[in-house]
């Protein structure tokens, strides 16, 4: 019995390592070919390793402001839906009224729709209000498309504060806002950095929303501009490229580090992430 | 699986509603905290949705004529006497079935399988580069697996080296190439889901089932997979609604091309709103989009609903 479990679990470590090789290929070829001199498309070790194509890209136009731009546009996205998030899920967690089982069924409804279909009217509507081109604009759309899975994690994790603790602070003569702020979400400090940060890095990796709703380069965040390395020339610089990417994905993946430590598993989030 | 899988539930501890003008008040204002997410949500989710139900029936164009007027479901007609728009359905349900439904899904499922047997480190490290992957920003992974699939990337390196022929394969299999992709980016999903979901089925279960002298393929189809079903279908459907608004990876690897070879209805949307200016049909061919995206959502809801 022993010794056929030994060779099941040689069988399977095969063929996960084989799985995780073909994972890891277009992933190696991306950390390769931003330290290398003379980088093509195929993965290799570096020809002629070379932090140039690192100091070629941190430049203004090309790193600085588009990051800039992405940081302004997600943080501040992040920050709407976050704070409207947690303002919404304290009533649906803690009162019953008949409207509160439609309006969470509508929200669930909400967080798996399509917003790629949605872009067009919403183009065509932000032409109408004068909004198109403009960072606020775009990240108030983009807090929006990401509010109802925010609301609906955001209630989740609020269920999960005892109402005792809160009573406490009423006694004292805490009014419902009061506790919300001072009791509540410091309880639930984890759930609420959880929200934070997936919605930030869904937000960051969007290309969709803000290649629709913004128009001049200077506006653009990292994920539209990354497009400007296959100028009009034919010729791209694929290690300048993938050195560009490099940077760009880096704060998505350590966030994403941080938070499934914090959530133990790493997978509360579930449906979460595809919304 | 929090999201998906938690059940609509009512608080039942909260205090009965009663009636009054200061408790109407006060009913007021506990529901206020609900105003600044509902307003958001009436204005860019709720508005445009409307907006593309009324303008789908119109022959609206980008170069804002003056007045748009209504065509009735002359924009469908012509979408599905349209060879582009065919052509888009047809890739969209290749790219739908090949890279959720049986990529995604079955690798996914497999790998979860293979975890619970691997060693720890193995384990560890699959885990780690899959989810790598799944975290890699849209265009980025387009990037990668555009760098993969190219004539001089690493896929022909590899064939090479096996001594097999090689191909341009974004040129002669481009909505497989672009399929692959998904694969790669998407399966994590999967496969986290499938792994929560197989930790907590009862080991007793299979175990008894392998004593019967079940085998370990006849143990997965007859004792897991049917312990597991709610997760599938959670599963299927949210890769299902995920993929069919894939846009920015396609568009990094092919940008709909070679000629419409790759061009799912996302890109064929964006293609006819903005290239074509006509902002009408291409609404329309949201529509169509959004409707068949609803009704995956629909389903969705009562596979949840169920659940209470």
């Amino acid at each position: 019995m022993r010794r056929r479990g030994g060779r099941q679990r040689h069988a399977a470590d095969v063929a996960l390592l084989l799985v995780a090789g073909a994972f890891l290929l277009p992933l190696a070829w991306l950390v390769s070919a931003s330290v290398d001199a003379r980088a093509d498309l195929r993965a290799s070790p570096p020809r002629e390793p070379t932090l140039e194509n690192y100091r070629a890209v941190l430049t203004e136009e090309i790193t600085f402001t588009p990051m800039a731009n992405s940081l302004l546009l997600c943080g501040g996205a992040t920050l709407v839906t976050v704070c409207c998030a947690a303002l919404a899920a304290y009533p649906l967690s803690r009162y019953r009224s008949r409207l509160t089982r439609p309006y969470l069924l509508t929200i669930l409804f909400a967080t798996s729709l399509p917003i790629t279909a949605i872009m067009v009217p919403v183009y065509g509507l932000f032409v109408r209000v004068e909004l198109v081109d403009t960072l606020w604009g775009t990240a108030l759309f983009l807090a929006t498309a990401q509010l109802p899975i925010a609301v609906w994690l955001m209630k989740s994790f609020m269920d999960g504060v005892p109402r005792s603790l809160e009573e406490a602070a009423w006694t004292d003569g805490a009014s419902p806002a009061q506790s919300l702020v001072r009791v509540v979400l410091p309880l639930m400090a984890p759930g609420v950095l959880v929200v934070t940060v997936f919605s930030f890095v869904a937000m960051w990796g969007n290309f969709f929303v803000p290649f629709m709703l913004l128009l001049t380069p200077e506006n653009m965040p990292a994920s539209v501009s990354v497009f400007t390395f296959f100028g009009n020339t034919g010729s791209v610089l694929y290690g300048q490229l993938a050195a560009f990417s490099m940077l760009y994905s880096t704060p998505a993946v350590l966030l994403y580090v941080l938070v499934s430590r914090r959530i133990g598993t790493g997978f509360t989030l579930g449906g979460a992430v595809k919304g | 699986m929090s999201a998906p899988t938690t059940t609509v539930r009512l608080d039942k501890r909260s205090a009965p509603r009663g009636g009054g003008g200061a408790r109407r008040r006060t009913a007021v204002a506990r529901w206020l905290p609900l105003g600044p997410a509902t307003a958001l949500l009436l204005l860019f989710l709720a508005g445009p949705i409307v907006y593309c139900v009324v303008i789908a029936f119109t022959d609206t164009q980008l170069s804002g004529q003056e007045s748009a007027s209504f065509v009735g479901l002359e924009n469908f007609r012509r979408a599905f006497a349209d060879e582009g728009f065919r052509n888009a359905v047809w890739l969209t349900l290749v790219f739908t079935v090949l890279s959720s439904i049986l990529g995604q899904n079955v690798l996914g499922l497999g790998l979860a399988v293979l975890m619970r047997r691997a060693s720890r480190p193995v384990r560890s490290l699959t885990g780690a580069v899959v989810v790598t992957a799944w975290v890699v920003p849209e265009v980025v992974a387009g990037f990668l697996l555009y760098a993969f699939f190219r004539e001089e990337g690493t896929l022909n390196a590899i064939t090479a080296f096996l001594g097999l022929p090689g191909q341009n394969w974004l040129f002669t299999l481009p909505i497989l190439a672009v399929s692959f992709a998904n694969v790669w980016r998407g399966t994590a999903f999967s496969m986290l889901v499938y792994s929560a979901a197989l930790s907590e089925v009862p080991d007793e279960l299979r175990e008894s089932a392998q004593l019967d002298g079940a085998g370990p393929v006849r143990r997965l189809w007859f004792v897991t997979l049917p312990l597991i079903r709610r997760a599938i279908g959670t599963n299927l459907l949210l890769n299902t609604l995920q993929t069919l608004s894939v846009f920015g990876l396609i568009w990094a690897m092919t940008r709909g091309g070679p000629g419409n070879r790759s061009q799912t209805l996302p890109l064929y949307m964006y293609e006819q709103a903005f290239r074509n200016s006509l902002i009408g049909y291409g609404t329309a061919v949201a529509l169509v989009l959004l409707l068949v995206g609803g009704l995956f959502a629909a389903v969705y809801l009562r596979l949840l609903r169920e659940e209470v």
